[in-house]
């Protein structure tokens, strides 16, 4: 018996079924029928995804972005314990609490690095294919238990606790999901060729610095645009960096590979197309500004990005 | 101009930034994009529909990480645990803001670099356990925190997180992205070790922690700067 990705849709497919009805039987939520239509559209993918035709899908998606897009995904107001309730618990549970918290992350790692190799008659116990996920679904049940048993609530608890915290994040939790379908979307009908192809007719490309620079600000700007530094590499690097920075400057191709996708990456910290970095974390801090990390982050990542020019102009060619 | 490159598709970009100018919706801002990147590139809707639905299932693996633990995560909040380590911190008495989220980013950084990148993340560290900590320690300086300052110190520990994991894990040999560029490399026949290219990442790592570092200090100084008349009262109330 294998622990596969798809047992991990089938137990996130249920997850949102239950946030679905939980919202729909809430009358403290002021939309009550379209969130739960919201969660339950999601929960279909999850559930039965590959097995409705694909156009049929397509057109869920769009569902899900209209109710999305006019305010039709709402959170109820769930009834939490009191404040003193509370922090009488924390004083009672003590650091005890911090056990399970750190049971995911630990139980991830050994589950990605020592449970990898376990196999039980002829079958590995974690998905190889999907190693990290398998290991976090792992580490997610062991920490569930575990806080079960140290608060003596219920399994079921958990699961209006995650309610709350899927509440509380609305459609921001589906944002990265979408955008890594407008991602696919993008290089299928070439907007990756034409952006390279922009960038190379119309800057002029023989002064070795401007070369470099080129090269850096456009896996940035290209990552910002794509919201993925993968997606901008084999761009930049087929259009600017081996051609002309290897071919014409002999640059060396390992400092030119590192330091360029370490350029898209202060692209990443730029853009809310990288909504799981940027976006959902505000949603899940609860920040009124939605590019409050965006703002945080930009006077990181534009000194790095100059950083990262003078880095690769000096390093290439030692 | 080179005639076989169709520039039409950028409109789906435009409609992107435009979306984005404008705060309109990001799910709807994307969706339009879908719909006028398909129709510039002269797809059928029904096969752009097909295209969307293929996309959509093919990358439903991507929310799990979000997913998978808030059950546990949520649960122990509901008991205290934000309480518990806004409590601990609070008793550190050298604690700022600031260098505890500098603790963090080198924390973070250097365990990605190893290749431990599950080992932070926004839902099961930065929510329940970093940011009411960095909140507790500028609390405990200078007393309650105007709502302004306290989402400036959550930005910022959910920043840490993102520049400790991208400018560590880079440098990780079996990580994704050197395999990435391995490939392409190889594929142009150019032949690289991949551990040259993960090694040529550390300077950039180490950039990334000086700058991001010295903002953190920066963070402290703001904190100072706006609360630091208040501090006597603070402890005057204690």
């Amino acid at each position: 018996m294998t622990l596969t990705i798809d047992h991990l849709y089938i137990v996130i497919g249920l997850l949102l079924g239950a946030v679905g009805v939980m919202n729909l039987l809430d009358r403290s939520n002021p939309r009550r029928y379209t969130t739960a239509l919201f969660w339950g559209l999601y929960a279909t993918l999850y559930l039965a995804g590959e097995r409705i035709e694909p156009a049929w899908i397509g057109a869920l998606m769009i569902a899900m972005a209209l109710l999305a897009g006019f305010g039709g995904v709402r959170a109820g107001k769930p009834v939490p314990l009191s404040d003193d309730a509370r922090r009488a618990s924390a004083a009672r549970l003590g650091n005890r609490l911090f056990i399970p918290a750190l049971l995911l992350p630990l139980v991830t790692v050994i589950g990605a690095t020592v449970l990898k190799d376990v196999h039980i008659g002829g079958l590995p116990l974690l998905d190889p294919a999907h190693l990290t996920l398998a290991s976090l679904g792992v580490g997610a049940l062991v920490a569930l238990l575990s806080a079960c048993w140290l608060t003596r609530a219920t399994p079921l608890q958990g699961v209006r606790e995650a309610r709350r915290l899927i509440d509380a994040m609305g459609w921001a939790v589906v944002l990265p999901h979408v955008l890594a379908v407008l991602g696919l979307l993008f290089s299928e009908a070439g907007v990756g060729k034409a952006v390279a192809h922009l960038t190379t007719s119309y800057i002029g490309l023989d002064l070795r610095f401007v070369a470099v620079a080129v090269f850096c600000l456009g896996m940035a700007l290209f990552t910002v645009v794509m919201g993925n530094g993968f997606a901008a590499f084999p761009v930049m690097a087929g259009g600017v960096g081996i051609p002309v920075l290897v071919g014409v400057y002999g640059a060396n191709p390992a400092v030119m590979a590192a330091i360029g996708m370490f350029s898209a990456y202060c692209g990443t910290l730029m853009t809310p197309m990288a909504a799981n970095f940027n976006i959902v974390p505000a949603a899940l801090l609860e920040l009124p500004d939605k590019n409050a990390v965006i703002r945080a982050q930009i006077p990181t990542a534009l000194p790095l990005l100059v950083a990262n020019i003078f880095l690769l102009y000096f390093l290439m060619n030692l | 101009m080179d005639s076989s490159v169709n520039l039409w598709p950028l409109l789906g970009v435009a409609v992107v930034v435009a979306g984005f100018l404008l705060r309109a919706n990001p799910v709807l801002v994307a969706v339009a994009a879908c719909g006028v990147t398909g129709a510039a590139a002269a797809m059928p809707f029904v096969a752009l529909l097909e295209s969307l639905g293929n996309a959509f299932v093919k990358t439903r693996n991507l929310p799990l990480i979000l997913l998978l633990p808030v059950a546990a995560i949520g649960l122990l909040e509901r008991f205290g645990l934000r309480d518990r380590a806004q409590a601990v911190i609070a008793g550190v008495k050298s604690a700022t803001a600031g260098r505890l989220l500098i603790v963090y980013l080198f924390a973070r950084e250097s365990t990605a670099a190893m290749g431990l990148t599950s080992l932070g993340g926004h839902p099961n560290m930065v929510r329940p356990l970093v940011a009411p900590m960095a909140e507790a320690a500028a609390e405990a300086q200078y007393g309650a925190l105007p709502d302004r300052l306290r989402h400036r110190i959550r930005a910022m520990s959910a920043a840490t997180d993102n520049v400790g994991l991208f400018f560590g894990e880079d440098i990780f040999v079996a990580f994704g992205a050197i395999v990435l560029m391995h490939t392409i490399l190889q594929a142009e026949g150019i032949e690289v070790n991949p551990l040259h290219i993960a090694m040529w990442g550390i300077p950039t790592a180490i950039s990334a922690f000086v700058i991001h570092a010295w903002n953190l200090r920066r963070l402290d100084a703001q904190l100072r700067r706006e609360l630091g008349t208040r501090t006597e009262t603070a402890k005057v109330a204690a």
